[in-house]
């Protein structure tokens, strides 16, 4: 069993504790927008924030995620209102299958956080995630968008 | 959608083989222009024809049969559709047709395959006279309740107007009484001049969902009292399963059974995906992996280097005058030997099926490239009749060409029917994904070019060794032998030809199959014959001491559509005047699936092995362009796919397996080794050709040909990992 605040609400979760955390969210909590790449931390599909702060899922346990406060993709949105993020990736048109974008999204969340605006540099530093389609360009654009604003 | 349709009377029906869907499958292709019974969409909705529901709200349903996998298709076919129509666009939404419902109803739909970059190409002519025989109907019915010739009458975005008398109504509003009329024998298309919905880089349908954890991908698939399943294939290509200890796993938390699929693979059910895992590493498996665990990248390449002798046999695929004599007359020759590796597609999604089997009916829900493949696929597996069995298609995380392939839903029905009544998905991990892929071939390549005494190209032997695609997967296609797809982008004519006339040429291919599965890859032979061509170009230019673009330029006098795009690209990129300091260019050009590309890129190398890319630029040819936005996404999408298969790709064959297991050893650029892709669109009109996929083929070379001018080292063989260069 495990305790995981997940998008401000509680769930007790029937998993083992070094269940990776992006199973429990996808399997037990139900929430699929989190998606499994590589499950070795290399390509940044289940980017989750955890305490606010971007990280990959499918590296770290229930154990580790208990007490913390964890935001997927679906708690992103504050209500019906999208993230500025989420806006600014349907006006710029960025993902293509849109499979990596879920964590894409939160990882760039996470550095418009901790910096609104982003220089290239800076972007080319925290944005780490695999993205096969190649929608790197649209996605720079939007976060210089968003930064702009 | 209604299931239950009514037969339709008044079709040309047209029986049309096609190994897509299975022998033993007898269907035909009806076209979908309409007919006297109305056929209602499973909200009631009336069809006007296969292809356009119009709701009472005047919401139009547009089908799509091909697949959307990020290449944006979608979207452009319902653009397509939309501008014949005449609807309103912001009342637009698409539904995927299922090929069960499609055989029902003879192939209204068409192929449903979603390779070749044929999306668009090969379904436009259909698909827009599908809208427009829905606009005359539509048209009709207002004038028909007006009393007035139809000829009266104009719409506008779904408004029908008719201005003697001053009325109006709308497409929703004539849509059940349009849906009853005969449709019209022929329709006149507009011109693309025209257009104004395609041909407008409009956003995607699609992307809402993809922003907010909503859309729903094969992996995503929730169904009540579903189990996942976790498989394990033999890892060496071509080797069964001998034996495996269940009693090790029994008890186990969440599993559920254990089962063998095919005579090669084991699989653990249980209640997640999570514990299937786990109990399935814990599962001892014994392999009979038989002859093929001998092979190694480095047999393979022994072989396939025997291929470039002359004395071998090979298939010539293009044949000018005598290269042997030509060669041996020759002022000068130069000579290069290139090679490229296995290629895994990598898609972000691994491979998955959720399939559930009951004794009267089998359903499979997954993301496929091609429907009617995966539906001849799941009737084989499950053994049933076509009116029992069908595929609901969802959004690809990815396909590249690898779910085109229906491995994996054969697997995922051979469990469920391990299982019946319960519905069971199967997920690959990305190691099973990685090292049970269907490859990009292996080939290497050797060329010889001769010179006059003037420094003339006067001959080209261009020997390809190695495997054929269509060998292993689609053997009725080879013609004697020959696999005419090997000579994709160095081919005579066609959607691929070569853009260079040289008076003795010979393009052959001694074709060597080893037991390492291939398949269609993004881009598929055009990759790596425009790599060959395309660097020993540049290879030819510098032995005849002159500009690679003006080389280029004296040889392509009789494909002005080739050199169109390649002097677009020299221009924007600036080829005439000096790169800054310490930045060099490289340029290539290809054609491919219909298309004319061409692609030059800016770099900087340190070290001799740090490569920065500081500038990319590409043209591209298709004919017509529907969405230019998607068009530019699929050439810089092409560029990220193709620069990763040279810097990081490249799998590796030990003991008959795949050596690279996941990312960390399979990598893929990041947003801070790409630079932006300037595109430039010279769409010329009069064909129809594909944007997914060419422009693959001169990526690699551009920038191979840039380090050559900044190095003067010659890089002759893919992945650049293996040789230390890497991205600054």
């Amino acid at each position: 069993m495990a305790n995981l605040t997940i998008n401000g609400k509680s769930f007790t979760l029937d998993v083992e504790p070094d269940t990776p955390l992006l199973w429990a969210i996808r399997e037990n909590a139900g929430l699929t927008g989190t998606k499994y790449g590589c499950g070795i931390a290399q390509c940044g599909a289940c980017t989750v924030h955890m305490d606010g702060v971007a990280i990959r899922s499918c590296g770290i346990s229930v154990a580790e995620a208990e007490g913390k406060k964890i935001t997927t993709i679906e708690g992103l949105a504050s209500g019906s209102t999208l993230h500025k993020v989420q806006q600014a990736w349907i006006a710029k048109d960025v993902p293509q299958c849109g499979y990596c974008q879920s964590g894409m999204i939160m990882a760039v969340a996470a550095l418009l956080n901790e910096k609104p605006k982003p220089t290239d540099a800076d972007i080319d530093e925290a944005i780490t995630n695999i993205c096969r389609c190649g929608t790197f360009q649209q996605v720079r654009e939007a976060i210089h968008t968003i930064a702009s604003a | 959608m209604n299931k239950h349709v009514s037969p339709r009377m008044n079709r040309r029906a047209f029986v049309i083989g096609t190994a897509a869907v299975g022998a033993g499958l007898a269907i035909g292709l009806d076209l979908p222009f309409g007919g006297p019974a109305v056929v209602r969409a499973a909200d009631g909705s009336p069809e006007v024809n296969a292809w356009v529901v119009v709701r009472p709200d005047d919401t139009v349903v547009i089908r799509i049969a091909r697949s959307e996998m990020g290449q944006g298709s979608l979207t452009g076919l319902a653009q397509l559709v939309a501008e014949e129509l005449e609807c309103d666009w912001s009342k637009v939404t698409t539904e995927y047709p299922t090929p069960g419902q499609s055989v029902a109803r003879k192939r209204v739909w068409g192929d449903f395959s979603t390779g070749g970059s044929r999306g668009i190409r090969s379904s436009q002519d259909y698909v827009r006279k599908g809208g427009a025989t829905a606009r005359v109907m539509l048209i009709q019915a207002a004038a028909d309740a007006w009393k007035v010739p139809a000829s009266e009458c104009t719409v506008d975005k779904g408004v029908i107007t008719h201005k003697a008398s001053g009325r109006t109504t709308t497409y929703g509003k004539v849509a059940e009484a349009a849906a009853k009329l005969t449709p019209p024998a022929d329709v006149k298309l507009k011109d693309p001049k025209d257009w104004t919905i395609a041909g407008k880089g409009l956003l995607r349908l699609d992307t809402a969902d993809k922003t907010t954890g909503a859309m729903v991908y094969g992996i995503d698939i929730k169904l009540p009292g579903m189990l996942n399943a976790a498989i394990k294939d033999c890892p060496v290509f071509g080797g069964k399963l001998k034996s495996y200890d269940e009693a090790k796993i029994t008890g186990m938390k969440g599993v559920k059974k254990v089962v063998k699929v095919g005579d090669s693979a084991v699989a653990v059910v249980a209640d997640t995906w999570w514990h299937a895992k786990t109990a399935l590493e814990a599962l001892p498996i014994v392999w009979d992996e038989g002859d093929n665990a001998k092979v190694s990248s480095e047999t393979i390449a022994k072989w396939l280097a025997e291929g470039l002798d002359d004395a071998q046999p090979a298939y010539v695929g293009n044949k000018n005058g005598d290269v042997k004599a030509a060669i041996a007359g020759a002022a000068k020759k130069i000579e290069a030997v290139y090679n490229y590796p296995y290629q895994n597609h990598a898609t972000m999604e691994p491979m998955n099926a959720t399939a559930l089997y009951t004794a009267d009916k089998c359903e499979v829900w997954c993301g496929t490239q091609n429907g009617e493949a995966a539906f001849a696929a799941v009737l084989e597996a499950s053994g049933l009749p076509a009116e029992k069995c069908d595929v609901h298609k969802v959004m690809l995380g990815g396909g590249f060409g690898r779910r085109g392939m229906t491995d994996y839903i054969r697997q995922a029905v051979a469990i469920a029917k391990q299982m019946p009544g319960t519905p069971v998905k199967l997920l690959w991990s990305r190691e099973e994904d990685m090292t049970h892929g269907r490859y990009h071939p292996v080939t290497q390549c050797k060329m010889t070019g001769a010179f006059d005494a003037d420094n003339n190209l006067v001959a080209l032997h261009y020997r390809l060794s190695g495997q054929s695609i269509l060998f292993s997967l689609r053997p009725e296609a080879l013609q004697n032998g020959m696999d005419p797809a090997a000579f994709q982008g160095v081919a005579q004519s066609g959607e691929a030809a070569l853009g260079y006339s040289v008076p003795n040429l010979l393009i052959e291919h001694s074709m060597r199959n080893p037991h390492v599965p291939p398949g269609f890859w993004r881009g598929v032979n055009v990759n790596h014959n425009a790599i060959y061509m395309e660097c020993f170009m540049d290879e030819l230019a510098h032995a005849a001491g002159q500009d690679p673009l003006e080389f280029r330029r004296k040889l392509m006098g009789k494909n002005p559509k080739h050199l169109a795009v390649l002097n677009a690209v020299a221009e924007k990129i600036g080829w005439t005047t000096p790169a800054p300091q310490g930045v060099y260019r490289g340029i290539a050009q290809v054609m491919g699936y219909g298309s004319y590309v061409a692609g030059a890129a800016e770099i900087s190398v340190t070290d001799g092995n740090k490569i920065k890319v500081h500038r990319i630029v590409a043209s591209t040819d298709p004919g017509y362009v529907v969405n230019p936005a998607q068009v530019e996404r699929q050439i810089a999408g092409s560029f990220v796919y193709g620069l990763s298969a040279l810097f990081y790709g490249g799998c590796t064959v030990k003991d008959g397996k795949i050596e690279q297991t996941n990312f960390d050893t399979f990598n893929s650029m990041r947003i801070n080794e790409m630079p932006k892709v300037e595109s430039v669109m010279v769409p010329s009109g009069g064909f129809w050709g594909g944007v997914g996929e060419p422009t693959i083929g001169v990526a690699a070379p551009a920038v191979l040909n840039a380090y050559f001018a900044a190095t003067g080292k010659r890089i002759r063989s893919v992945p650049l990992r293996d040789q230390n260069i890497t991205f600054a």
